[in-house]
């Protein structure tokens, strides 16, 4: 049975159950998101989809927000505006955002201020580069999640990451800090397919965008190879 | 679930149906301990990090590598719980770990002073084990000693009202646990507070004990429920919330086990009046959760007990004990088909395990993160079962409530905040102290009638109302009435009953520094308001306590502070601003 909402002052109807999100988008609107991926759970971490629902105390996440009969809706409200506005205001102080465009067209949109909080205590991580697959480059971490969620029970159920820390120390963890070479991982690359930030970066990709095309870093592993063997019949 | 596990639930405490105790504290090998707990899976976690937290001052890789692969847990899950609870290390600490309370009323008593003494004397700094590794003393947020500030908590043994001068000598020989400062006129729900031996059962019933317990059982669990109903209960953990309409809620949802959990994650810093409860008169929270098992068709309770309060565990697992031993809990008792126990588990540190569902979490083994709700815990709460979870002074009420009637029980409080409440004084008074109320009375006649009023004749600057997630109050507005309704008609919550007095002397800018660096420290991380709002709000906290504020810094604590309220996910980050913005709101020209 559909039910009846109204959006930006626009009727909708839209089958029980549906999120809000899906609402506005059948009213017209785009909602804006950075933890929310088609292909994992959505979790409600963001935030950055809230939407006003008259009567509600609290902004509402349209991610996870189920759709109800007679719910009248804003997602351009003053407080939807500076709340969106915030958070992006203060992830761009927490890290390097500088390799997420769609968030860079957030902050245009909503008008952000990129030096809204001088002084502010970035999140600061080394480069980890511990496997032949990809490089975990955590300054560029936004904490949506997704690759855990990949790993595990959204995807492939290894296991291999979790959550680690606390509040704004909060990071994506192996066990005790272990490379990824020794952990459940399976290089399936799933992490690094959802990854929003390019904190995660497959090393083919970064090859290739130093100009060398796929066969070239083919053909360079062999040769390196080749080296390696020539070198240990030397001995 | 399958047919071999029907009968026994893996989450299903053992001694329900075998006897064999929970082996927590037992001296017995850790691999003993390891095999005795690993059937029940992920469920013993925390419990088996926190026992090797106590026996080996750490945790190693290789412990948490037996404690992974015996509970089934992944073990990136492991290091995720690890780090999320404050009371869990990596890195060895000492055999007497000392935890210096820096909440707002400790720190305005000297106890950065008392930290900095400690170590001083010790010949080692903040978060370093003394050479011998017997002492290692940390900075920890609120010890539920607030009535006794500043507070000291030296292994298990608390130590209340200490200096700077004294620290190094009593953590040698800890004096005797202070007990509560219980300074009330009516005593109805602190009746026994102070005048009976807490876990001897007989002075318990010979204090109108079990009355309660036995007037339920003569009643259907639907009676039982519809007397809660109509006493007006609401919780008072903070959300005031009614408490009978939780209860029919869950008596109502279906599933296959149903969970009463007692909320004793007190930590809300200004908040002891669950501690002193527990401490002094465990058997009555514990026959108003025997009481709601009945009314809702539970067998199993949960006493969830935060980590900072040893005392207090200690106290409710030997009246647990006494209640096993007697037939009051297990099968059949009081001879009716009513089978009820109770498991005591202690959190690692995280006050964000107060709210609910991150409480069921942590119960279940994982990181302390709050939940999505709905579906909301009356349906599906713990281990996705229909829950009761209840604050321990909303409990306490329950016997009471069966007790003396409903009727008679609504004569205490107001139409619209109906039995007694209790409140916790702390700060600037001449007696700081929990507080029974059972009439209406204003903030200003319980702080100058009841507690004394400001010491040495100051006059009080500010009044925080509801705790680190409550509001200020001005001076010339301490007239509202400590009710539900006036207070919320007057745009304040009376949350768990703090009254935090700051008289004229104190520098309000340090109070709010130190709420900023609670709520830092306490965010879970989850959603990016809280996780990200509570850091930037400490920046421009510590600007202002050290008068470097820069231009646009009072717009900041506005944007920041109502993303926090409006955009947060669970009621942590929702009212992590409120102090502040209410700050803002009664004295603007601090913030210029």
């Amino acid at each position: 049975m559909p039910i009846q909402l109204t959006i930006d002052g626009k009727p909708v109807s839209i089958e029980d159950g549906a999120s809000l999100m899906l609402a506005a988008q059948q009213a017209g609107v785009d909602t804006p998101v950075i933890c929310y991926h088609e292909a994992t759970t959505p979790n409600g971490l963001c935030r950055q989809c809230v939407v006003e629902v008259e009567g509600w105390r609290v902004l509402a996440p349209a991610c996870i927000t189920s759709a109800a009969e007679g719910m009248v809706v804003h997602t351009a409200s003053e407080r939807v505006t500076r709340a969106r506005r915030t958070i992006l205001e203060m992830l761009n102080a927490s890290m390097d955002l500088s390799e997420a465009p769609a968030i860079q067209q957030q902050m245009d949109e909503y008008k952000a201020d990129r030096k809204r909080f001088p002084g502010a205590h970035r999140r600061s991580q080394p480069l980890l580069d511990d496997n032949p697959f990809y490089v975990r480059d955590y300054d560029k971490c936004l904490m949506c999640w997704r690759c855990v969620q990949a790993c595990g029970d959204d995807l492939q159920f290894t296991y291999a990451l979790s959550t680690g820390g606390r509040g704004y120390e909060s990071h994506i963890a192996t066990f005790f800090d272990a490379p990824m070479t020794e952990t459940t991982c399976v290089f399936c690359g799933n992490c690094v397919a959802v990854c929003p930030t390019n904190a995660l970066v497959s090393k083919t990709e970064i090859f290739m965008s130093r100009g060398l095309d796929y066969d070239a870093i083919r053909r360079e592993k062999r040769k390196q190879r080749r080296a390696e063997k020539k070198e240990f019949s030397d001995d | 679930m399958a047919a071999e596990t029907e009968d026994l639930s893996p989450h299903l405490p053992s001694y329900l149906e075998e006897d064999l105790l929970p082996a927590e504290h037992s001296d017995a090998p850790f691999e003993q301990y390891l095999a005795a707990v690993s059937p029940r899976g992920r469920t013993m976690l925390l419990p088996a990090l926190l026992e090797a937290q106590r026996r080996y001052n750490y945790i190693s890789s290789d412990t948490a590598t037996q404690i992974g692969r015996s509970l089934n847990v992944p073990l990136a899950d492991v290091t995720g719980v690890i780090e999320f609870y404050s009371m869990l290390t990596t890195e060895p600490t000492a055999r007497s770990v000392i935890r210096v309370c820096v909440s707002p009323v400790c720190t305005m008593f000297g106890s950065h002073d008392v930290a900095k003494s400690l170590v001083h004397a010790l010949g080692t700094t903040l978060g370093e084990p003394t050479a011998d590794g017997e002492y290692f003393v940390e900075e920890v947020q609120c010890l539920g000693l607030c009535e006794r500030a500043p507070a000291v908590l030296v292994g298990e043994r608390p130590i209340g009202q200490t200096t700077p001068d004294v620290i190094a000598e009593l953590i040698k020989r800890p004096p005797d646990p202070p007990s509560g400062l219980i300074r009330t006129g009516t005593r109805l729900l602190t009746s026994r507070l102070g005048k009976i031996s807490p876990t001897n059962l007989d002075d318990y019933q010979n204090s109108e004990g079990l009355l309660g317990l036995k007037e339920a059982l003569a009643l259907s669990p639907i009676e039982v429920i519809e007397k809660i109903r109509s006493s007006g209960l609401m919780g008072r953990g903070g959300a005031a919330f009614p408490t009978g309409i939780k209860w029919e809620s869950a008596a109502k949802a279906s599933g296959e086990s149903k969970y009463i959990i007692c909320n004793a994650d007190e930590s809300e810093p200004g908040t002891f009046k669950d501690r002193t409860l527990m401490e002094e008169d465990p058997f009555s929270i514990l026959e108003g959760l025997l009481i709601a098992g009945y009314a809702v068709g539970a067998t199993i309770g949960y006493f969830y007990i935060r980590g900072e309060y040893p005392r207090a565990q200690q106290i409710v697992g030997e009246a647990i004990d006494t209640l096993r031993k007697t037939g009051l809990l297990g099968k059949g008792i009081l001879g009716r088909d009513f089978n009820f126990d109770i498991e005591v588990r202690s959190g690692g540190g995280a006050y964000i395990c107060g709210e609910e569902t991150a409480l069921f979490e942590s119960i279940e083994g994982k990181r302390g993160f709050p939940r999505i709700k709905p579906p909301f815990p009356t349906t599906s709460g713990l281990f996705g079962m229909p829950t009761v979870i209840n604050n321990v002074e909303t409990f306490a009420n329950v016997p009471l409530i069966l007790r003396i009637g409903p009727e008679e029980y609504r004569k205490f409080g107001t139409d619209k905040s109906p039995g007694p409440r209790l409140f916790c004084i702390s700060g600037d008074v001449f007696m700081p102290g929990l507080f029974e109320i059972t009439e209406p009375l204003t903030l200003k006649d319980l702080i100058f009638k009841h507690a004394g009023g400001a010491k040495m004749g100051r006059k009080i600057q500010a009044v925080l109302l509801g705790g680190a997630a409550g509001k200020f109050v001005p001076p010339d507005q301490l007239d509202v009435r400590l009710t539900f309704e006036d207070t919320r008609a007057a745009g304040l919550s009376l949350g768990s009953g703090v009254v935090m007095v700051f008289d004229e002397t104190r520098d309000l800018r340090q109070v709010l520094l130190d709420l900023g660096h609670f709520f830092a420290h306490e965010s879970c991380g989850k959603c990016y308001p809280c996780q990200l709002g509570t850091q930037r709000q400490l920046e421009v906290l510590e600007r202002l306590a050290t008068g470097t504020l820069i231009p646009g810094d009072r717009e900041r604590l506005n944007d920041v502070g109502w993303t926090m309220t409006d955009a947060s996910l669970c009621g942590l980050g929702q009212t992590a601003a409120l102090a502040v913005l209410s700050a803002i709101e009664h004295w603007p020209q601090m913030f210029e």
